[in-house]
């Protein structure tokens, strides 16, 4: 985020929301926890001890020290699993939240900024994008493509645009006749120069708002695609595979779906807090 | 009137039309059909052979235009790994689907309006924030796990309802509240700036000045105003449900129409799974329609829109 569109004063008033606090906290500390993952984890992700299979978290009955929330199915570590779950899910929320965004903010600027005909048909297109089940597409194309991360990224990417240009999209409109455009215009400002110097810079915050909404939406779908077995294939420990992985066991060590799935929630939760903060913050309500 | 009725109408067909080509598109672009058909296994001869039967070796606009042509007449042809025709199958599905749909929203709505309603008059309060942060809880809470732990702890610890089917009617509550949790975050916000929205406006004030109760201000002229954006996002949010409805399903082994999309999908079993995405989009667009309509009818400011 910029200075020009962040000054101090709105800064510090964000520090002292507890929301903004909390959710910062939580998402900087996954990030953290993702690019470290490799030097932090106590043990491979990825190796088996079949002699060791759901050993319960050290802090629970008949757990054991060494693996601090036990093993899985397979003996693997889950703590060291959960640390590369972290990775999996921000960066698709990260990659998926850079390709919507592209096409999304793209579609919406262009069509609100220019009107008439061009509008029409990015609203004709979020309204087709909107009818569209976007779960199920996803499914479909991952079963019929071989499922892969850059596929989920891709799909996601290629699915979740829509609010980004909505959004996109009415706020241009908003600005695209005040005066400090109509005065780049009459500096003789080339198109492009408006259209990035002054329009975007203006609308980022309400994009920035919409770039968590999408990064909350595209961790869970990533999630659920990998629960139902069409998302993140395995070994990779996405918290939804893991999920999807332990679920036979779950009634009788509920620990095993209670793990990730808190992970999870936690990590949602941080990205929408850091939303409705950055939200408050402007005083409006165009994200909904 | 009439002219935006045409106008929103005609918009919908063409949306409609845009989305059957899509979901021709979908099989036909990300990847060869005949080859996903085959399955791995299958020889060279076996590709030729499925890609014969099926029609696949015949032009692209060839096959489109065929496949429209039975498409628009509700003929989706035929399922590989049923054996019955897809729109036999889909409408067997479709009470469940349906049915699991309605009973989320009921849920939805039982547990946002009020909430809605509660930080409208509250606002600014620490009750505003709670109603806030039980709506961005909603918002976080992974669906299938949610599912998954109200199974553990209301089907097996406290075996109050069962965990999976419907053969009785308990069985739509468990998963009906899991899917209400998708629709609870926007429907409870929409509510309370609705109902803030009202409550400010000059009609409220009259009414408080003519002596009226609290709660016929705040039901009658208050909600019946806030009610109406409320009405057409529950309709929007249904067609939402319908579509997200696959996730749940396959949780709670429910055979609805998502379940058999995801039953479709492992089985590679492509007419099916494009019927019902077609499908769940033409709900989502019939019900989109309806709720523009509604509003217009229910607010007539919006009419000339």
């Amino acid at each position: 985020m910029s200075a020009a569109v962040m000054p101090a004063g709105r800064g510090a008033r964000l520090l002292r929301n507890p929301g903004f606090v909390v959710g910062a906290a939580i998402v900087g500390l996954c990030a953290v926890i993702a690019i470290l993952a490799p030097w932090i984890v106590p043990y491979d992700p990825f190796a088996i001890d079949l002699d060791r299979r759901l050993v319960p978290p050290s802090f629970m009955e008949g757990g054991d020290p060494r693996n601090f929330l036990g093993t899985d199915q397979l003996g693997r570590d889950y703590f060291s699993r959960l640390i590369y779950g972290a990775r999996i899910s921000m960066v698709i929320g990260v990659l998926t939240v850079i390709t919507s965004g592209l096409i999304g903010i793209t579609m919406g600027v262009l069509g609100g900024f220019y009107g008439g005909k061009i509008d029409d048909a990015v609203v004709f297109a979020i309204t087709t994008r909107l009818s569209i089940p976007a779960v199920l597409v996803a499914l479909a194309v991952a079963a019929l493509r071989g499922s892969s991360f850059i596929l989920v990224v891709l799909v996601l990417g290629l699915l979740l645009w829509d609010r980004f240009a909505v959004v996109a999209r009415s706020t241009t409109m908003q600005i695209r006749n005040l005066d400090y455009v109509s005065a780049a215009w009459c500096a003789g400002a080339s198109r492009w120069w408006v259209l990035t110097r002054e329009v975007l810079p203006n609308i980022a915050t309400h994009l920035a708002v919409v770039a968590t909404l999408e990064m909350a939406l595209a961790i869970l779908l990533e999630a659920a695609l990998s629960f139902l077995g069409l998302g993140v294939p395995a070994p990779l420990p996405s918290w939804g595979l893991m999920i999807s992985e332990a679920k036979e066991y779950m009634f009788f060590s509920p620990w095993v779906i209670m793990i990730p799935g808190a992970a999870l929630f936690v990590l949602v939760m941080g990205v929408n807090l850091l939303g409705d903060a950055l939200r408050d913050m402007m005083g409006t309500d165009l994200s909904r | 009137m009439l002219r935006f009725f045409l106008r929103r109408f005609a918009v919908a067909v063409l949306v409609a039309l845009t989305v059957l080509t899509l979901a021709f598109l979908l099989t036909r672009v990300s990847g060869d059909l005949a080859i996903s058909i085959a399955g791995p296994n299958a020889t060279q001869a076996d590709v030729d052979a499925i890609r014969e039967a099926y029609g696949l070796n015949r032009p692209l606009v060839v096959q489109y235009f065929d496949w429209l042509g039975r498409a628009v007449q509700g003929d989706f042809g035929q399922s590989y790994f049923f054996r019955d025709r897809v729109a036999n199958l889909i409408a067997a599905r479709m009470p469940v689907t349906v049915t699991l749909g309605l009973v989320g929203l009921a849920i939805a709505l039982v547990v946002s309006l009020p909430l809605g309603i509660l930080a409208a008059v509250r606002e600014g309060t620490w009750v505003d924030r709670l109603v806030g942060l039980v709506a961005m809880i909603g918002q976080a809470m992974p669906s299938f796990w949610l599912g998954l732990v109200l199974m553990i702890v209301f089907g097996l610890q406290l075996g109050w309802v069962p965990i999976s089917g419907v053969e009785t009617w308990d069985g739509y509550i468990l998963p009906g509240i899991v899917l209400a949790f998708s629709a609870i975050p926007s429907l409870t916000r929409l509510t309370r700036s609705g109902m803030i929205e009202a409550l400010a406006s000059d009609y409220i004030r009259t009414a408080r000045a003519k002596g009226l109760t609290r709660l016929s201000i705040l039901v009658k002229h208050g909600f019946r105003n806030a009610a109406i954006p409320v009405v057409s996002i529950a309709a929007v949010q249904l067609g939402f449900m319908l579509g997200g409805s696959i996730v749940i399903e396959t949780v709670f082994a429910l055979h609805g129409v998502g379940f058999l999309a995801w039953e479709s999908i492992s089985k590679n079993d492509f007419p099916v799974v494009q019927a019902v995405v077609l499908v769940l989009a033409l709900i989502y667009i019939a019900l989109t329609l309806l709720a523009d309509l509604l509003n217009a009818v229910l607010d007539p400011r919006l009419r000339t829109a």
